[in-house]
């Protein structure tokens, strides 16, 4: 009996309250500003109001239109296209900058490297309405610093206004994004060629391989986790744009919705514009799709991208 | 390694990199000295840098006269630093938690707070809009305080974490030994040791909250809470064809980051190369 007892005591432990005192202010905050909002948009976007202006369940009747009704899809799909052209810039431009600049940052003993760093890195801690205006400013045909320098080179004829142009608007801010933003990829690829260790670069000198072969045999293949961590960062960034097109276009995303993005759609459907009042249905509507949409694309990252790329432990 | 690089490879490297800075500080560079030039200097030589001739003031004179810029930026500091606070010290607890006890649901938990990485928080605006509006938090900085610490949250409990698992259990067990209850060990063991890793959560977590536009626009644009992001939108807007105004309230927004991150810079660069978010 005696030795019974003596056995259950130490099989009931002690509720240990600490651990969910620890969890529970960022457990709490964070399922309540931000989990439960979530949701209470998906729940939205199945709801619509009827001509009394009561709420009512629709279903999926609000993705119907979102997709198929003209006033609704036109411009749904005019801003998925140029959000997707959006990202193709960013993967085509941004990374591979990016990547070239951290390989270079990264050779040995180069001089200055802290120097590069922390200037390349500047533009990514701007605001958006600095670095917004700030290019409107430069491309502006009536300030001139674009034009006057394209002159200096001889190339002024190729000067056009270019946020003006409906086909060169989005590219334009798309580059403007790319500037500010590759710092980010380029202090991640720096981070992970850092990490590299030396007996493998010198293993690969010993077999002749150095300069830009070693780069393109060795240290490739070994960051190419870090390549995809920063496409899906990305991604989702991209999809989630809006302040820099708000900021340079307006809500409008001119010219002639030339700009116009997921984010600024968003935008405009919620809280209305001009003379279109704001709709918190088809709001949450245009957010549930961008979920469903960064939703893809996370887990063809994870499950597709991530679990066949081949993870090297030093 | 080096002494076998050609002095050309040195150099090709150093003209891109020299190159690129270029390009990344030109905008900038061309914002503030035009801030210092008079208008019809900032027009007939935009590249010049201001002489003793071209300089003038009354791009500053109008912005600190019009708009009520001291306090759009005393708003965007109590924000910042009250969402930092919360974020660090929320989410070191959180990491804390996750990190050294072993505990039903641990790794689920660690998975649910990880979510907000991947999944933006704007998805949500609708819903957090009407949830301010119901507890009359609309027009306060309490939304935004709220709205960014849950925003600032997992990435911060995700890095700490990978953190704390470094710290060493001798060190802890001795702490226990000695009778430190698990706060004491938490806040006077703990913490101090990753000092380093909060520096770099704290940069990440501050860049995107003092440049936000979204969530200032939506939850509070009043006169009294306007952001500085927010305050110096609306001014340019307003100020289009102002350019000495409009150039001297870029320069001012450039310049509060600007200091921020040259103080910081060697803490985030170490921060990412220590391997924080590899």
């Amino acid at each position: 009996m005696k030795k019974e007892r003596v056995r259950a005591v130490p099989a009931r432990k002690p509720f240990r309250w600490h651990i969910p005192l620890f969890l529970a202010p960022a457990v709490l905050v964070y399922t309540a500003i931000m989990i439960l909002p979530l949701f209470a948009t998906l729940n939205l976007s199945l709801f619509n109001l009827t001509e009394a202006r009561e709420r009512v369940f629709v279903g999926l009747a609000n993705f119907a239109t979102l997709f198929g009704d003209p006033r609704w899809a036109d411009a749904f799909w005019n801003a998925l296209a140029n959000n997707g052209w959006f990202f193709v810039v960013h993967m085509l431009v941004q990374n591979p900058i990016g990547i070239l600049l951290a390989a270079l940052l990264s050779s040995p003993r180069l001089r200055g490297a802290a120097f590069y760093r922390t200037a390349i890195f500047i533009p990514t801690i701007l605001s958006f309405v600095i670095v917004g205006f700030v290019w409107k400013l430069i491309l502006s045909p009536i300030w001139g610093i674009a034009p006057g320098m394209l002159d200096f080179v001889g190339l002024k004829s190729l000067f056009a206004p270019w946020l003006g142009k409906e086909e060169y608007a989005l590219t334009t801010l798309a580059l403007i994004s790319v500037w500010q933003f590759v710092g980010i990829p380029m202090m991640l690829i720096y981070a992970a060629l850092l990490s590299i260790p030396d007996e493998v670069l010198e293993a690969a000198e010993m077999d002749g391989i150095t300069g830009a072969s070693q780069f393109w045999k060795i240290k490739l293949p070994l960051i190419l986790p870090s390549i995809g961590i920063i496409s899906i960062l990305t991604f989702v960034g991209n999809f989630n744009a809006f302040d820099l097109i708000y900021v340079s276009q307006g809500a409008l995303a001119g010219p002639d919705f030339a700009t116009d993005i997921l984010g600024t759609f968003l935008y405009r459907t919620f809280f209305g514009f001009q003379l279109q009042l704001g709709d918190p249905h088809m709001g949450a509507t245009i957010a549930t799709a961008m979920f469903g949409i960064i939703l893809v694309g996370v887990c063809i990252y994870l499950f597709a991208i991530q679990t066949r790329l081949r993870r090297y432990q030093f | 390694m080096a002494t076998r690089t050609p002095i050309s490879r040195s150099i090709a490297a150093h003209a891109v990199l020299i190159t690129y800075t270029l390009i990344a500080l030109f905008p900038v560079f061309v914002i503030v000295i035009n801030s210092f030039k008079s208008r019809r200097a900032i027009f007939n030589d935009p590249l010049a840098v201001p002489t003793a001739e071209t300089f003038d003031l009354v791009g500053y004179a109008t912005v600190l006269k019009q708009g009520d810029f001291f306090q759009y930026f005393l708003n965007s500091m109590t924000v910042t630093v009250a969402s930092l606070f919360f974020v660090l010290l929320f989410g070191a607890m959180a990491a804390f938690a996750l990190s050294e006890y072993r505990f039903k649901g641990n790794l689920l938990m660690g998975l649910y707070l990880a979510l907000g990485i991947m999944i933006p928080i704007r998805l949500g605006t609708v819903a957090i809009l009407q949830l301010m509006v119901a507890s009359g938090l609309v027009n306060t900085l309490t939304a935004l305080v709220l709205v960014y610490t849950a925003q600032g949250l997992p990435l911060a409990v995700f890095i700490l974490s990978e953190f704390m698992r470094q710290v060493s259990d001798d060190l802890k067990n001795a702490g226990r030994i000695d009778g430190l209850s698990e706060y004491r060990i938490f806040f006077t063991l703990v913490l101090p040791l990753v000092r380093p890793a909060m520096a770099t959560v704290a940069v990440f977590t501050m860049i995107p909250i003092w440049n936000d536009l979204w969530f200032p626009l939506i939850l509070a644009p009043a006169e009294e809470t306007k952001t500085i992001t927010l305050g110096s939108q609306v001014f340019i807007g307003q100020f289009v064809t102002n350019w000495n105004a409009v150039l001297a309230a870029l320069s001012l927004a450039i310049v509060p980051v600007m200091v921020l991150y040259l103080i910081f810079s060697r803490q985030l660069i170490r921060g990412i190369t220590a391997g924080a978010v590899k």
